[in-house]
């Protein structure tokens, strides 16, 4: 296993080559706000980061990565369109897979900019291939921006698109959503009941809490419209699935999804996003012939990811986590700018994993 | 050395222990004072009590400091990351029964489920600007039932007593505790949800699995196992 200083002298050496390519080196603090960290990634973060605290500034994270303090540096004093790149510890809770690291560095390389986002993808994922090269790595892609326009172009409610778009993230509460709004699964007794009672804000029950009664008649009323709504239609459903089930080397799996687009035209401008892509990759050198694409990839790990997602992995160990992972996060530097973001990919390379892969091979 | 059993050193889970234990021919008792934290063993060679907080009872069988130990299985599960590796249960004891729960006001007569708790968790941010605050002091129990079930935008708040006064004092929108026959919760004007029992729990008799006994110790482990296992 490589030592500590082995890991440091390897992730130095990836961010000099990306400073060599014009990022700019920044620095975050190794203690974060808890609070903006909870607030864009839920308490499930929890779990998943270490969280500390002292009687004057509250809670703390111990840095679970970095792209959001890059992003917020970013925000309040940077350039555009700009490349930084970085290397430092992130700190990870491991619960669930002991064997792993809760501390490890982590180098990289992240691009702010509002023109082409083809180009922008594909020089983020070509960056971090060729720091790589070499490794025995096996590339997977996927595009969460396919599913989220096809939600968006869904022939129902806002509300219902409006619940589908909020679990985009959590496939099992998605699959759950789509089941109820196509009528697959019976509505719950207590739902029922509430709905056809005629006047159900009228008991002789006392109001506690915070949550007001307006809130309530409020859902009510959202519950009726919904109740009243047409199904989402099998048809609408099976596309959904179609999509996702898309696993493909990527003039395949671009082909599939023409075909999808067909019946779904609003995922045409995504799925032009791909084509565009896909050219960008090629221009770049990438041999997009063998390069696997799968429709659901990146909906269950990487949280902020919105449009493109990249993992790189060793092949012959599925044991190790992804060697590299990235992709582009718009919606993130919205949230993190209070309604005005900027475009941005990013991603980062794991410098202990690459020691080891180059150890195990000589 | 001495097998060392771990038993809460107060109050009614204590008395119904030693009960437990007494019924099976096993002797727990208090010695010294009131006040101080002895015991005794009769009835089986080469066991030692040892008096604890219930609630560290998990943290000292995990490290192998006890080698048997009772309490209940929502403070073991709470406590302990992977707990069944860790320790095993021996036997149910028939009492401290309580579920975990989840409980809204009762007058949130739009939420009976956890699928009705996550649409009014996601329009009370955008209403209040803040996640719906749950009371517990099951952090990672809840967290990880909140997680499979799907439901975001809550925060859990911490609250280690009282917790069913949370709502009405306006710290907490909706609690998560243990209930027994759920009286707290109908005088505090709370409700369970219908899919909302997070655990069901009870007084236990848990055996390490990271102690190595020695020879005499197997053979006092194998005489209290036959008398309670």
């Amino acid at each position: 296993m490589p030592n500590r200083a082995e890991i440091i002298a390897e992730a130095q050496r990836l961010r000099a080559r990306f400073e060599a390519q014009g990022a700019q080196v920044v620095q975050t603090p190794v203690l974060q706000s808890a609070e903006t960290l909870l607030d864009l990634y839920g308490e499930d973060i929890r779990g998943r980061a270490y969280v500390t605290a002292d009687p004057l500034h509250g809670e703390q994270m111990l840095r679970p990565d970095f792209t959001v303090p890059v992003v917020q540096m970013h925000m309040a004093e940077g350039a555009e369109p700009a490349r930084y790149t970085y290397s430092g510890a992130v700190f990870r809770r491991q619960e669930e897979n002991p064997e792993r690291d809760s501390e490890y560095l982590q180098v990289g390389y992240e691009l702010f900019d509002r023109a082409d986002p083809a180009a922008c993808e594909a020089e983020v994922f070509t960056e971090i291939s060729a720091a790589l090269e070499g490794l025995s790595l096996r590339a997977a892609t996927g595009d969460i921006g396919l599913l989220m326009a096809a939600v968006d172009g869904l022939e129902t409610t806002e509300r219902r698109k409006a619940a589908l778009r909020r679990h985009i993230w959590r496939p099992r509460r998605f699959r759950a959503l789509l089941d109820r709004f196509s009528g697959r699964v019976p509505v719950p007794a207590s739902r029922a009941a509430l709905l056809a009672a005629k006047t159900p804000m009228t008991h002789d029950i006392p109001h506690v809490g915070l949550r007001g009664e307006a809130e309530i008649a409020a859902r009510i009323d959202a519950l009726r419209e919904d109740a009243s709504a047409a199904p989402l239609s099998g048809r609408q459903v099976d596309l959904i699935e179609a999509l996702l089930n898309v696993r493909e080397t990527l003039p395949f799996a671009l082909e599939q999804l023409r075909d999808i687009a067909v019946d779904l035209p609003s995922i045409q401008a995504a799925v032009d996003g791909l084509a565009a892509r896909c050219d960008a990759l090629s221009a770049r050198g990438v041999d997009i012939e063998t390069l696997e694409f799968e429709g659901s990839y990146g909906r269950t790990s990487m949280e902020y990811y919105d449009g493109f997602v990249f993992g790189l992995y060793a092949e012959g160990r599925p044991d190790l986590p992804p060697v590299a992972t990235g992709g582009r996060y718009d919606a993130l530097t919205a949230a993190l700018g209070g309604g005005t973001g900027i475009p941005a990919v990013g991603a980062v390379i794991r410098p202990g994993l690459v020691l080891r892969l180059r150890e195990g091979r000589g | 050395m001495t097998i060392k059993l771990g038993v809460p050193s107060k109050g009614r889970l204590m008395e119904k222990t030693f009960d437990w234990f007494g019924a099976r021919g096993v002797m727990l008792e208090r010695t010294g004072s009131d006040r101080e934290y002895a015991g005794a063993v009769s009835g089986v060679e080469g066991v030692e009590l040892v008096l604890l907080s219930a609630g560290e009872i998990p943290r000292e069988l995990a490290a192998g400091r006890i080698h048997l130990g009772v309490t209940g299985t929502d403070l073991i599960q709470e406590k302990l990351a992977h707990w069944d590796q860790q320790v095993e249960p021996v036997a149910e004891l028939g009492f401290g029964h309580a579920d975990l729960i989840i409980a809204v006001p009762a007058c949130w007569v739009d939420v009976d489920t956890l699928d009705d708790l996550d649409a009014a968790a996601a329009a009370f941010r955008t209403t209040h600007g803040f996640r719906m605050r749950i009371a517990t002091k099951y952090h990672r129990l809840v967290r990880d039932f909140l997680r499979d079930s799907g439901v975001a935008d809550y925060q859990l708040v911490d609250s280690q007593g009282a917790t069913e006064g949370t709502v009405k004092n306006l710290t907490a929108e909706a609690i998560a505790d243990i209930t027994s026959t759920g009286e707290t919760l109908r005088a505090n004007h709370l409700k369970i949800l219908s899919d909302g029992l997070v655990l069901k729990s009870q007084a236990t008799l848990w055996r390490s699995r990271v102690t190595a006994l020695s020879g005499a110790e197997r053979a006092a482990m194998k005489a209290l196992l036959a008398k309670v296992g």
